[in-house]
């Protein structure tokens, strides 16, 4: 059909001749699964990591801001550096998901669920900082602006760090449903896959009973449009508002125009390559290597590349209008940044955000998935140098010389820091393990036209589909049924196993007492002809076979809940 | 009065696809057609009117964008205006420029979430709501179009075999 026409040069973007069916069961694996040693090893480390945070968190609210390493000159230190870094990392997820969705971009698909988790638990990260720094976290909500006791005493909106609890907030939510309305019909496809009653609970509750009406595709179509639309220009003004932090003040090294634009494409590079890193374990680990193929890694690589190399460009402007502008001060905050007493970290910040990328130059480099792993985890460290060398070099020499000093952080901040990452990796670690990771409907969307099955077909001539070679017969779905004499030859060999049912001498047994048998699967079991516990209790594999070939539905139902033992314990007790 | 519809199930889009169309062609009233993942043109094919929820999202957008105006208004202009840096806030026009964030932001949460919360109310979406779909199956790779009988019901089921449907269920509702 030519509506699932791509160009053939087009390399697929699932491989592994995967058909509809094969996608839900690749994603639901790591779900229906049990969790491995290493994800438990992982778990517990970070789960240790947050447990540190916390004590430096309560250490720090109980004792106050002076636990941490600032002083009178730098006042604002590891605090807006972790926020910024962290608020950073959330950028792009919704990039993913909303400019690529507008730009039709379908390699989205694999990653973009695991992109907004992400996002949603880096933000959470980054708002816990201004509510810790403000030392009475139970008085956070005074930047919202409500009637107060104090008088006409209201929040200030021409300041730009309430802008930023606007945006923040509105990204965070905005961000939020997002992603919770493209997980519905995964989480659908989980919930009528289940077996276990709570987890078909769980995903029912958390799905919304979500149908698949074609009127709700058509909505949530356009719904996801609409949003991505939205959080587009949300997800810029954002990083704009964190800069505007800087940039209004009247700090030389802050007060700058260009920061806008640089602290966007610095938050897309830092958000591509926390993904790249998150993901390239978590093909391995999840066994995804089918949709989270090198293509998307290299994608993903190009991106950084040309993210860290606008983000190269900003450095040197910066550096030249400082020069160009003529004010001494600004030439000597930028002076000082690159020769001053923290060179090193000027140094570490250039090489790992401008020089490290431009190696993405080379197919070889950018299809590695070893140096790709490396080279995301050495250019988030550079991000979090950036906006250490932005916050602390430009306050450590202040306008008054004598009061010039350096910045040490103490164990709590560096704790709370590393809370926070073993917060996130927590976060991340139980979603990978109960939430569908790939957005599964939108990749089977795409699976005619991008999927190597059916590119295959395609590059060979042949249609994309098979008309069934039988025609289906009628089935009539009703209450009062015939018995299906059809299989009359089966249905003795079962009974014979099972023994007959006398309604003379034995009395029905509510068969519905058996979880995994509901009303439809006892009319049809009596049908058949059993109605007692104890004829189920004699059920084998063979016999659960024989059931499933007569009955045609729930194939391996009644294994996985094991009917026969259920029907033992009633039986007793009856 | 017991209605009968039947649930004709296919095992491929482009499959259902022409079912759709084929049964349409014939005049039969397709009631709903339950999918797996969004199926393009279906909508279309169906005789779908066409959603009109992003109208709705700009609407929100606009009562956002109203609502950060006259908060901000109120707030920083009438309630108790301030002499910051000799510039004086007594008019609210002349301040915008420092406003122009929030009025963003604010059209952007309430044209986001309203939407949102209209497509759930619009598609009976939310928490313990039982979902409806006739089989499991629907939701990982079979398509189910459910047709209302009313007439002719051989030559319907006629044309439901010849098109290459998998299953085909009369259930009484």
């Amino acid at each position: 059909m030519a509506s699932h026409y791509e160009a053939p040069i087009r390399k697929p973007l699932v491989i592994g001749d995967k058909d509809y069916h094969d996608v839900s069961v690749d994603i639901s694996a790591p779900i229906e699964g049990r969790a491995n040693r290493q994800w438990w090893i992982v778990f517990s480390i970070a789960l240790a990591a947050l447990l540190w945070g916390i004590g430096a968190i309560i250490y720090t609210i109980s004792t106050g801001i002076g636990t941490w390493g600032l002083n009178k000159t730098v006042n604002w230190a590891w605090d807006i550096t972790n926020f910024v870094w962290w608020v950073g990392i959330g950028h792009a997820g919704t990039l993913i998901s909303a400019v690529l969705l507008l730009f039709r971009q379908k390699w989205r698909m694999a990653i973009n669920r695991s992109a907004e988790a992400m996002t949603i638990f880096s933000v959470i990260q980054a708002g816990l900082f201004p509510i810790i720094h403000m030392g009475r976290p139970w008085l956070a909500y005074w930047v919202v602006p409500i009637p107060n006791q104090f008088g006409s005493l209201w929040v200030n909106f021409n300041s730009p760090l309430l802008w930023d609890v606007f945006a923040i907030s509105t990204y965070l939510s905005v961000s939020l449903v997002f992603w919770w309305t493209g997980l519905l019909p995964d989480f659908a496809m989980i919930r009528d896959r289940a077996v276990k009653p709570f987890q078909k609970k769980i995903y029912g509750l958390v799905s919304f009973g979500w149908t698949g009406r074609a009127k709700d595709w058509q909505r949530f179509e356009e719904v996801s449009l609409v949003l991505a639309g939205l959080a587009t220009p949300l997800v810029l003004s954002v990083h704009t508002i964190v800069s505007f932090d800087f940039a209004t003040s009247v700090i030389p090294g802050w007060h700058t125009t260009i920061f806008p634009p640089y602290f966007v494409a610095g938050a897309i590079f830092s958000g591509f390559a926390m993904v790249q890193t998150l993901l390239i374990i978590m093909r391995k680990v999840s066994n995804l290597e089918a949709y989270i193929t090198v293509q998307h890694i290299e994608l993903m690589n190009i991106v950084i590349m040309v993210t860290g190399s606008i983000v190269g460009c900003a450095y040197i402007t910066e550096l030249f209008i400082a020069w160009y502008s003529g004010v001494e001060y600004e030439q000597y905050a930028f002076l000082n940044r690159a020769t001053g007493p923290y060179w090193w970290a000027y140094l570490l910040m250039m090489s790992c955000n401008v020089v490290s990328p431009q190696i993405m130059w080379f197919k070889k480099i950018r299809t590695s998935i070893v140096i790709s792993f490396i080279i995301s985890i050495v250019v988030n460290i550079g991000m979090w140098f950036e906006r250490f060398v932005i916050i602390v070099t430009s306050l450590h020499r202040d306008y008054l010389p004598s009061s010039w000093t350096m910045f040490s952080p103490t164990y709590v901040d560096i704790g709370i820091f590393i809370g926070t990452i073993g917060f996130f990796f927590v976060l991340f670690l139980l979603y990978a393990r109960t939430f569908p990771v790939i957005a599964q409907a939108e990749v089977k969307s795409i699976l005619k036209s991008s999927g190597s099955k059916f590119k295959k077909l395609r590059d060979a001539g042949k249609p994309l589909y098979q008309m069934p070679v039988e025609k289906a017969g009628v089935k009539e779905v009703k209450k009062t049924t015939a018995p299906a004499d059809n299989q009359d030859g089966k249905v003795s060999d079962l009974l014979s196993k099972l023994g007959t049912f006398d309604p003379a001498k034995e009395k029905a047994d509510d068969l519905k007492k058996v979880k995994g048998i509901g009303p439809k699967m006892e009319t049809t079991l009596n049908q058949i002809g059993i109605y007692t516990f104890a004829q189920v209790s004699k059920m084998t594999n063979i016999e659960y076979d024989l059931l499933d070939e007569i009955t045609g539905s729930f194939p391996g139902r009644a294994q996985r809940d094991d009917w026969a033992g259920q029907a033992k314990k009633l039986n007793k007790n009856s | 009065m017991a209605s009968k519809v039947i649930h004709a199930y296919y095992n491929d889009d482009d499959i259902l696809m022409q079912a759709v169309k084929k049964v349409k062609a014939t005049k039969h009233h397709i009631e709903e057609v339950f999918c797996p993942f969004p199926v393009h043109g279906l909508d279309k094919a169906m005789g779908l009117a066409p959603t009109r929820i992003a109208i709705t999202s700009f609407m929100y957008g606009v009562l956002g964008l109203i609502v950060a105006i006259v908060m901000m208004n109120y707030i920083m202009i009438e309630d108790w205006p301030q002499d910051i840096g000799g510039k004086p806030s007594f008019s609210y026009i002349e301040n915008m420029p420092a406003f122009v964030p929030i009025m963003f932001e604010m059209t952007v949460f309430f044209a986001a979430h309203l939407m949102v919360i209209t497509f759930y109310l619009r598609s009976r979406l939310w928490p313990f709501k039982k979902a409806e779909n006739p089989d499991p199956r629907t939701t990982d790779d079979h398509f189910v179009m459910e047709i209302e009988v009313h007439g002719d019901e051989k030559t319907l089921m006629d044309l439901l075999k010849a098109s290459g449907a998998v299953e085909i269920n009369k259930v009484e509702k």
